[in-house]
């Protein structure tokens, strides 16, 4: 250790980098690539009975995973991960700006309410969520409450619940609930670099609050944008207990049916398709992405 | 508002059982003394929640000196996807009927050795054999059990026993809960259409993927059967369910019922079998022997009151059992009802696409 530290460059210690690389590169490898290949290698197969896989090379699963069937439900994903990450966007800015500007006592408190529903299992959260949301749940006990008091005083119509649960808006409304935090932490690494007296020097220099927000903070905080984007856009459009649980008849996502695939239609080719399908999008997109980034580098 | 209870189906389903299996076997690597019968007495069960009696465990080790190790599971497709990679370690295994099939073509069960079951005799005669299983060379009814529908009485004009009221009708629009499972669904459509539900044809199919396309408007949620908890939550007032599930809701709310439509319906059984490479097989049948005895049998069905196959039993329960119309439907639909069968990969395939083509709609 002090040979690295003493003056070498740890680049010359390569026995000790190897060394300390090795185990976390033998567990991605082992337990992350392998696996990975093996569903891959699936995907091009087909079933030959209950529990064997012939990978034949066929790319049959893949002719089947682009009937406009799954197409459709692979667009409807696309577009409820887009809607989620934009409201977390939207919710998640003004919360991350606030968060950097708070005194330091503060924001240890804050930053630990972001990461607080991460002590909680994910099915227990939505769980909950259900009991709120649903339509003898708590929102709808105390809108009838309201109301009834209002009714005691004026004449109103008799209650009507809102169908808060079962529907697209509740699926939504538990990916936002879900994902902010993985928005808000990003947002906020990158709001809190950010040199203070820029924002002063825009301000001093005539720029409105708005015209300061839009071309000074955002601009800086692009990076933490672009990876908070990232980090809960892919989630959301993998999301199956969501979904699955507080959806209606019409909110099922790819996830869902990829699922099935492994489990009740025990069909592994053809779930290994659909998840590579959805994977080969992601990998577009991130690459479209990084050409995009570099373009503009080069522009500059 | 009530809290929403645990089932033999519920909440485990989504936790993963599975995973929690996984580690509670790899858990107990420590010895135990060896029995007279050569094995470690010890017995590693894999079974569904809240599905055995509240001392039966404990009384099989009383009696035989054998611990038990129960591990749960929440459906079906989830003991598969674990045995099929190859036994973790487990003695008794308790899948439905068609998962029976579905293990054995797949090879994946140890036969029975009826010598060794003596309690066999203890069966209801029609329980002695199924379809499924000739003889019973596989596997051991512990269960039965129906799909219904459950309802809120003072919701419904009458009591809703037809198939139509989920299926096929606007009447209780916005109301209706209806199982998410692929196979059931297109199987009870079939039934409703007057098809048996077994064999469905690929033009029946497609004839019941219209008839539940109409029908959606007017269905609130597909669940995955959680139906009892969203029946006695107030989110729906009809639900197709199994009648087990929903008679342990209507244990706590009188406004509650169940019927089995008139058209019939499908009839699942819980069995116990001995997954192959079992490391301890006459551990194994001593338990299922046990399990057999009508008074564990009939402690077993004071617990979790889903019908019991087992005649010396059923003598020893009290009447609100005996007679509970929700855990026995009248003996008319159940003659119309039938097991379902394992079809094929095909026509798993055929009708999975099917629902997703109806939950896309």
């Amino acid at each position: 250790m002090t040979a690295a530290a003493g003056g070498d460059d740890w680049r010359g210690a390569k026995g000790m980098f190897a060394v300390l690389a090795s185990p976390p590169v033998l567990w991605l490898a082992v337990f992350f690539l392998a696996p990975l290949a093996i569903v891959w290698a699936y995907s091009f197969g087909e079933n030959r009975s209950l529990t064997e896989i012939a990978v034949t090379g066929s790319l049959g699963e893949y002719a089947r995973a682009v009937k406009p069937l799954y197409l459709a439900i692979i667009g409807k994903s696309l577009w409820l991960a887009g809607l989620t990450t934009l409201i977390c966007l939207v919710v998640g800015f003004p919360v991350a700006v606030a968060i950097t500007f708070a005194d330091a006592r503060q924001k240890a408190w804050l930053l630990l309410l972001v990461m607080l529903p991460f002590w909680t299992n994910l099915l227990i959260r939505t769980y909950a969520l259900m009991a709120v949301l649903r339509t003898e749940g708590y929102i709808n006990w105390t809108l009838a409450l309201a109301w009834n008091g209002v009714g005691a005083v004026i004449a109103l119509p008799a209650f009507r619940p809102l169908d808060l649960l079962h529907n697209n808006f509740a699926v939504v409304f538990g990916l936002v609930y879900v994902q902010l935090p993985f928005m808000i932490l990003p947002l906020y690494s990158a709001l809190d670099r950010l040199d203070r007296s820029l924002i002063e020097a825009s301000l001093d220099l005539g720029a409105g609050h708005l015209a300061t927000f839009v071309r000074v903070v955002v601009p800086l905080a692009l990076p933490g944008i672009v990876s908070g984007v990232i980090v809960t856009f892919i989630p959301s459009l993998g999301a199956y207990l969501t979904p699955d649980l507080l959806g209606g008849t019409s909110s099922q996502m790819i996830a869902n049916i990829i699922e099935r695939q492994f489990k009740s239609a025990n069909d592994w080719p053809f779930g290994a398709a659909l998840s590579f399908l959805l994977m080969y999008l992601t990998f577009a997109a991130i690459a479209a992405q990084a050409m995009l980034g570099r373009k503009k580098v080069r522009a500059a | 508002m009530r809290e929403s209870r645990l089932s033999r189906r519920g909440l485990l389903a989504g936790l993963g059982g599975a995973v929690a299996a996984g580690f509670s076997l790899g858990g107990c690597s420590s010895r135990a003394a060896m029995g007279a019968n050569g094995e470690e007495a010890r017995l590693n069960l894999y079974n569904w929640d809240t599905y055995t009696g509240k001392s039966t465990l404990a009384d099989f080790r009383h009696a035989t000196g054998i611990d038990v190790k129960m591990s749960l599971f929440g459906n079906n497709d989830e003991l598969f996807a674990k045995l099929r990679a190859g036994n973790p370690g487990f003695d008794v295994i308790v899948p439905s009927n068609e998962f029976v099939t579905r293990l054995r073509v797949s090879n994946l069960l140890m036969p029975l050795d009826h010598a060794k079951l003596p309690n066999f005799v203890n069966l209801a005669p029609s329980f002695q054999t199924a379809p499924f299983d000739p003889g019973r060379r596989w596997s051991i009814p512990y269960t039965w059990l129906v799909l219904g529908l459950g309802y809120r009485k003072s919701k419904m004009d009458g009591v809703p026993d037809s198939w139509k009221w989920v299926f096929d009708s606007p009447r209780y629009s916005g109301r209706i809960g209806v199982f998410s499972e692929a196979d059931d669904l297109i199987r009870l459509g079939a039934k409703y259409l007057g098809h048996s539900l077994v064999g469905v044809t690929p033009a029946v199919t497609r004839q019941v993927t219209q008839m539940l396309i109409r029908q959606k408007p007017h269905i609130k949620v597909f669940h995955h059967d959680e139906g009892q908890d969203l029946l006695a939550a107030g989110d729906i007032d009809i639900v197709v369910e199994y009648n087990g599930d929903i008679a342990q809701v209507m244990a706590d709310d009188a406004d509650l019922g169940f019927v089995v439509p008139r058209e019939g319906t499908l009839i699942n059984s819980d069995c116990l079998c001995i997954p192959a490479g079992a490391p301890r097989p006459d551990n194994a049948h001593r338990f299922i022997n046990f399990v057999l005895d009508a008074s564990v049998s009939a402690g077993i069905s004071r617990t979790i009151r889903y019908p019991t196959p087992n005649a010396a039993a059923l003598k020893r329960m009290p009447a609100d059992y005996r007679e509970n119309r929700a855990i026995f439907p009248p003996s008319d639909v159940m003659a119309k009802s039938e097991y379902g069968d394992f079809e094929g990969i095909a026509h798993a395939q055929l009708v999975d696409e099917a629902i997703t083509e109806v939950m896309a709609a």
